[in-house]
């Protein structure tokens, strides 16, 4: 039961996954982005019991997902986009790419012993509960997660001064930056 | 009722959707007019395209917004234990909170939280 | 004494007697899912007329009053109006999009319900992070918005949702920073702990100062954040005709329109567990007499009076306060609002160490 339902999950996981690459609308693509990002989630919560997990990677995604949907709505003019075709050589070298890191990633994941230890509960106890992340974020990794909020603070920063020009040029509205 | 709930209320969702929606087609006999498919911008004949470039403002609010959210949910396992780790904990997310401060103070400084 | 958890008690039970086990699990999910379909549906009816007397009520009219004693039955025909409409999809429009859009929404809303407690023993999903779910579903119903807004192909639509995005995703971090506030009181990110920590008193008695501030930054947040006057901008009707659903017409209309008034029902009840007990009655410390007579109220009356406490104060809201400019609604949020409440998390976190709190 528990092996077939992962199998249903993942195959959904992957279509949607391919669905992002071969969807022409880049807008349809980032949709289907978050769906597979919550199919990975479905597998957290449901084979895993890893709710706090699942829940973390609904929110990052969720809130990541808007922010791609409004750089292709400020970025791109979707109906010259429509029109572009794209080069053979293009599709050949993008094939390669994701390929070779198709690749190397088979090639980790072989030998890597992946069988869950003990039952579902205990990996929840271990994994799923809050309380024991807390208490090993809090108390034993300290200075890893304040080294986290300066890697915060960069990108903060890094997102202002993409953002903001010092002359701010005024547009109101959806007039076109051009 | 645990995880399976999920599944059920997905389900009553589309159900309780698509039902209102099927019931609304077969009650209405739609009628054919060319008007009827025009946008909707006050009467006035649309022109142009939305789907255009966007301002860039929106953007940054969205960028500055999951950073912060990010920083939420560290702080979600911190606010379930603090009272038991105590002192530690609240000088930990002092910390913290005064580097995340900083940048909040220079985006605002960069006048990146003005609107326009 | 009525009592909801025996009920599904005893449906539990003589559903396992009678039938095999797969098929007593099946009925219960058809019960659950009849269940909330119900709610939804008397969410609807009742919040749209409950709006409606209010506003009528706060500007000294009558109000619907035609159909129906007292108007009772005006959302019904107002529903069947809406069911009686043709459901148009505009020309260029995004086909799949525009209609799978009132879907999403909708399915936000439903999945949200999962961890929230009734009455007594009355929860569908007992989720140890119940809090966190809350605010991690909640955040996916801005993808509905911005998906409606840009399939519609009309420029008011997408800045309607463009704005509500900007505004939703702001305003969600001060009402996180707000609940969080009350979960480093009760220790606990489950909906259950978290009402049962409040068995000698609500938390907004017990936690004071601070959850007194966590609760009115809470309740401006998510006022915003169910795009009600006065942070209706989204749907502004005299700038953007009606926003995101402008286009919307029918049904489809009709299941964004129930969204949003079952959010505001949602987010009402997490106001009412995390800082008025949910379902707990009114405790006082160790009065047990005061306790026990307390008590013979059911607990499903607790829960659905705060809830709807706090959603008359949310309508009376609407008509007090002017409609906020963009600009002003950001700069409340993000000068005011969120400092406020960082610095709140940080006095809640030293009072709650130095056990400054009943």
């Amino acid at each position: 039961m528990l092996t077939s339902a992962f199998y249903f999950i993942a195959f959904v996981t992957i279509f949607f996954a391919i669905m992002v690459v071969v969807s022409k609308n880049p807008i349809h693509s980032v949709l289907y982005l978050v769906l597979t990002f919550f199919c990975i989630s479905a597998n957290y919560i449901f084979m895993l019991d890893a709710t706090f997990v699942g829940m973390v990677n609904v929110i990052v995604y969720a809130g990541a997902i808007m922010v791609l949907f409004l750089y292709v709505l400020m970025m791109m003019n979707l109906n010259a986009i429509a029109e572009q075709k794209r080069s053979v050589l293009f599709k050949i070298s993008a094939a390669v790419t994701g390929g070779m890191l198709l690749l190397v990633l088979v090639a980790a994941l072989k030998d890597a012993n992946l069988q869950i230890q003990g039952s579902a509960l205990e990996a929840e106890q271990r994994i799923g509960s809050i309380k024991v992340l807390g208490y090993v974020l809090y108390s034993k990794y300290q200075l890893p997660f304040e080294v986290a909020s300066i890697l915060f603070l960069v990108a903060m920063i890094g997102a202002v001064v993409l953002g903001k020009k010092d002359n701010s040029t005024k547009t109101i509205g959806i007039e076109p930056v051009k | 009722m645990g995880a399976s709930s999920l599944i059920v209320l997905i389900c009553a969702a589309v159900a309780f959707s698509a039902g209102g929606i099927a019931i609304a087609k077969f009650m209405v006999k739609g009628t054919k007019n060319t008007a009827k498919g025009e946008a909707y911008e006050c009467g006035i004949p649309a022109k142009g395209t939305p789907w255009d470039q966007f301002n860039v403002g929106y953007y940054l609010f969205a960028l500055i917004f999951l950073i912060f959210d990010v920083e939420l949910i560290f702080l979600y396992p911190w606010a379930v234990v603090v009272k038991s780790i105590g002192w530690p904990a609240f000088v930990e997310i002092v910390i913290f909170m005064f580097i995340l401060f900083m940048g909040f103070l220079y985006a605002h400084k960069k006048g990146a939280l003005k609107w326009m | 004494m009525f009592s909801l958890e025996n009920i599904t008690n005893t449906t539990h039970t003589w559903l396992n007697q009678t039938f095999s086990p797969t098929l007593a699990l099946l009925t219960e999910f058809l019960i659950v899912g009849v269940l909330v379909i119900g709610l939804f549906a008397v969410l609807g009816l009742v919040l749209v007329f409950m709006e409606r007397k209010v506003s009528a009520v706060m500007q000294i009219r009558l109000g619907p009053n035609r159909v129906g004693p007292m108007g009772i039955f005006q959302t019904l025909a107002d529903t069947l109006k809406l069911v009686m409409k043709e459901g148009l999809t505009p020309n260029g429009a995004d086909k799949f999009l525009f209609n799978l859009a009132p879907f999403v929404v909708m399915i936000t809303a439903m999945l949200i319900l999962a961890p929230i407690a009734f009455a007594k023993g009355f929860q569908m999903w007992d989720i140890n992070i119940g809090v966190l779910y809350v605010s991690a579903i909640s955040s996916i119903s801005v993808i509905g918005i911005l998906m409606a807004g840009w399939a519609s192909n009309n420029k008011y639509s997408l800045l309607g949702a463009m704005r509500s995005g900007a505004q939703i995703v702001s305003y969600e971090l001060s009402a996180g920073l707000a609940v969080l506030s009350i979960v480093i009181l009760s220790g606990s990110l489950s909906i259950s702990d978290i009402i049962a920590s409040q068995q000698n008193g609500w938390w907004i008695f017990k936690g004071h100062i601070p959850a007194i501030i966590a609760f009115v930054i809470f309740i401006i947040a998510v006022t915003a954040e169910t795009n009600r006057a006065p942070f209706d901008l989204a749907e502004a009707e005299s700038e953007l005709t009606a926003g995101f659903h402008t286009e919307y017409s029918g049904m489809k209309f009709a299941l964004f329109f129930l969204a949003e008034y079952v959010n505001i029902f949602i987010v009402c009840a997490i106001g009412a567990t995390l800082f008025f007990g949910g379902w707990m009655p009114f405790h006082i410390g160790s009065w047990t007499a005061f306790n026990n007579i307390m008590d013979y109220i059911p607990s499903s009356i607790w829960f659905f009076g705060k809830t709807f406490f706090l959603i008359f104060l949310i309508m009376w809201f609407r008509w007090t306060f002017p409609r906020l400019r963009i600009d002003q609604l950001l700069n409340l949020e993000w000068k005011y609002l969120l400092p406020i409440s960082m610095f709140n998390l940080l006095l809640m976190t030293f009072v709650a160490i130095m056990g400054w709190y009943f």
